[in-house]
């Protein structure tokens, strides 16, 4: 079963709840999807090796065969290759790799060559937790082929969290896409309401079964809880404001290590989630 | 003209809280909300929008069922699994780079424009305001987020405003590179948390790559005393000024929920501290031709 944790707005606690479920169950894997600013590895009590680069296929141009006639300048929809009066410039950091300019150049000039944009690495040793995470280089603007690749080392027989990174564009349908249910983390303010209601469109959209943890739940007001009882959304924990809780994650402490109380209202969650999941799909 | 970006790596760390602040702090600046797909700013802001405009992001490609013989063709060259098994496209995985159009041998495939969002043109109580809003999933928060710099800069011409103040995403990609480059001065606004840490000293190298003057400020300083130590140790040791530290405190949720700034709220150490640190970047600001403020080293 994949979990996948997202929010519309940062800072809400995604990481954290995707840290401390994936802590309190057996058997699990959790991705760090939030590649631009992955953060759950500083929660975890690992070493890191690196499993793969993410490359994305760029073009060269061979200058002995290309007639500057235009055509993959004209084709490139991205602004990649301009073709000036003596030489052909390629802008490798705006090439999506889609190939098109290899196919249409009608003197087989431009091959491929494969450009880093980050990498994907793992925690060393294997007893039971498997950790992935996905990191864009600095500089580089698409964090989507990098979620990609992270994805393909998700087993299917396992359960599968994965911490998706703020927003609600192309990079967290990467994340959510193909979950089998969502878990939407919310702050009471209405920030966190403004961007839970642009989270459920994204969930709704992509018709994946999904329900909240309100996070900070007794700070500002009511307006989330409302909601999620007036639309019959599920509300699967509330999190209260706990100076403790805060300072830990400053620390970078996942709170069910020290809290172990709620270890037991994570597996609690999972619980729930396999419930609600199953319900949806019957 | 003086663009400002605030940024943070991490989210939720006060971004628009501070950039809203700075908006009812500055005379005469125009505000632009560059997060496009989540925005708050008009949250607090309550712009009146004067005019909306449709963004129109990336084409996508679109298969005319009468036309197409499912050779494959189309599915076998994109990258991008956006056609499916039974050759219909995935908007969503589409980059609408037009390989499918391309190849296909029956010319069922065409580009098609679509609508990605919107973007507004409103005035608030405290100035003229670009902001936005991305189409659920939409590929292409860059390029809306240069369309609401450029918006605010024919607002800014306009209206005769010599400063914008920017806030961005959260993150390092496409969204945040599109939101600083260019501009005179980011300042990022972080907090002592591990996560915190980590991702300041990112998105300083992000703008540090493109040559981007930085300072920093610190919210929820109280919470970790000594990662502040820590961050305030980072910044000296990378010629990076920090402008400021803001306690933990409930005084942004109390304004959030009035739907005003922190200093509209309450004149109390928060906002005290707000205007202190405004009067250190817009002093900055106005010295940056580059040369006071060290870039981060590549």
């Amino acid at each position: 079963m994949k979990i996948a944790i997202a929010s519309g707005k940062g800072g809400t606690g995604k990481t954290t709840v995707a840290v401390n479920l994936a802590l309190a169950l057996e058997n699990v894997q959790l991705f760090d999807c939030d590649v631009e600013e992955p953060n759950c590895h500083l929660f975890l009590d690992i070493d890191l090796e690196k499993v793969e680069d993410v490359n994305i296929p760029t073009p060269v141009i061979d200058k002995s065969k290309c007639d500057l006639c235009g055509k993959c300048s004209e084709f490139c929809r991205f602004n990649a290759i301009a073709v000036l009066p003596k030489e052909v410039m390629v802008f490798p950091a705006l090439c999506h790799g889609c190939g098109g300019c290899t196919l249409v150049c009608p003197n087989g000039a431009i091959s491929e060559e494969d450009r880093s944009i980050g990498i994907i690495d793992k925690n060393k040793g294997n007893d039971g937790f498997e950790f992935y995470r996905g990191l864009l280089d600095i500089g580089e603007p698409m964090a989507s082929p990098v979620i990609a690749a992270l994805k393909k080392h998700i087993d299917v027989d396992r359960t599968a969290i994965i911490d998706s990174p703020p927003g609600t564009a192309c990079p967290v349908i990467t994340s959510v896409g193909d979950v089998d249910y969502c878990v939407l983390v919310t702050e009471s303010t209405p920030f966190g309401f403004h961007d839970l209601l642009l989270a459920i469109d994204v969930v709704k959209t992509l018709e994946i079964p999904f329900g909240v943890i309100i996070n900070r739940y007794d700070i500002g007001d009511n307006s989330v809880e409302e909601y999620c009882i007036s639309q019959q959304i599920p509300i699967l924990m509330k999190i209260p404001h706990d100076m403790k809780i805060a300072r830990l994650y400053s620390e970078g402490i996942p709170f069910v290590v020290r809290m172990p109380e709620w270890k037991d209202r994570f597996v609690q969650l999972f619980d729930t989630i396999r419930h609600e999941y199953e319900e949806a799909r019957s | 003209m003086k663009q400002l970006t605030v940024i943070s790596g991490k989210g939720g760390t006060g971004k628009t809280t501070i950039a809203a602040a700075f908006a009812s702090l500055a005379k005469d600046a125009v505000i632009a909300d560059c997060d496009v797909d989540a925005a708050d700013m008009h949250l607090i802001l309550q712009p009146e929008i004067l005019e909306t405009i449709d963004f129109t992001g990336l084409d996508v490609a679109s298969i005319d069922e009468s036309l197409c013989v499912q050779c494959g063709k189309c599915k076998d060259a994109c990258r991008f699994d956006a056609i499916r098994d039974d050759i219909t496209i995935n908007i969503y995985e589409c980059e609408g780079c037009g390989v499918c159009e391309y190849v296909c041998p029956e010319g069922a495939v065409s580009m098609v424009e679509r609508k990605a969002g919107d973007a507004y043109l409103s005035k608030t109580r405290f100035g003229p305001m670009a902001h936005a809003r991305l189409g659920i999933g939409e590929e292409a928060s860059g390029k809306l987020v240069s369309f609401v710099r450029n918006n605010a800069r024919t607002l800014a011409e306009k209206h005769d405003k010599d400063m914008i103040i920017i806030d961005g995403p959260p993150g390092t990609g496409c969204s945040v590179i599109a939101s600083i480059t260019g501009v005179d001065m980011v300042m990022v606004v972080t907090e002592p948390s591990v996560s915190g840490i980590h991702d300041l000293e990112r998105v300083l190298g992000v703008a540090g790559h493109f040559n981007i003057p930085a300072v920093v400020c610190i919210n929820k300083y109280d919470i970790n005393e000594e990662n502040v130590l820590l961050i305030e140790k980072y910044c000296s040791e990378n010629g990076v000024e920090v402008v400021g530290k803001l306690p933990y405190d409930d005084t942004p949720t109390k304004a959030m929920l009035r739907e005003m700034t922190v200093v509209e709220y309450s004149d109390g150490e928060f906002s005290r501290r707000v205007k202190e640190i405004w009067e250190n970047v817009r002093r900055h600001l106005h010295e940056t031709s580059g040369h006071t403020l060290l870039t981060m080293a590549k």
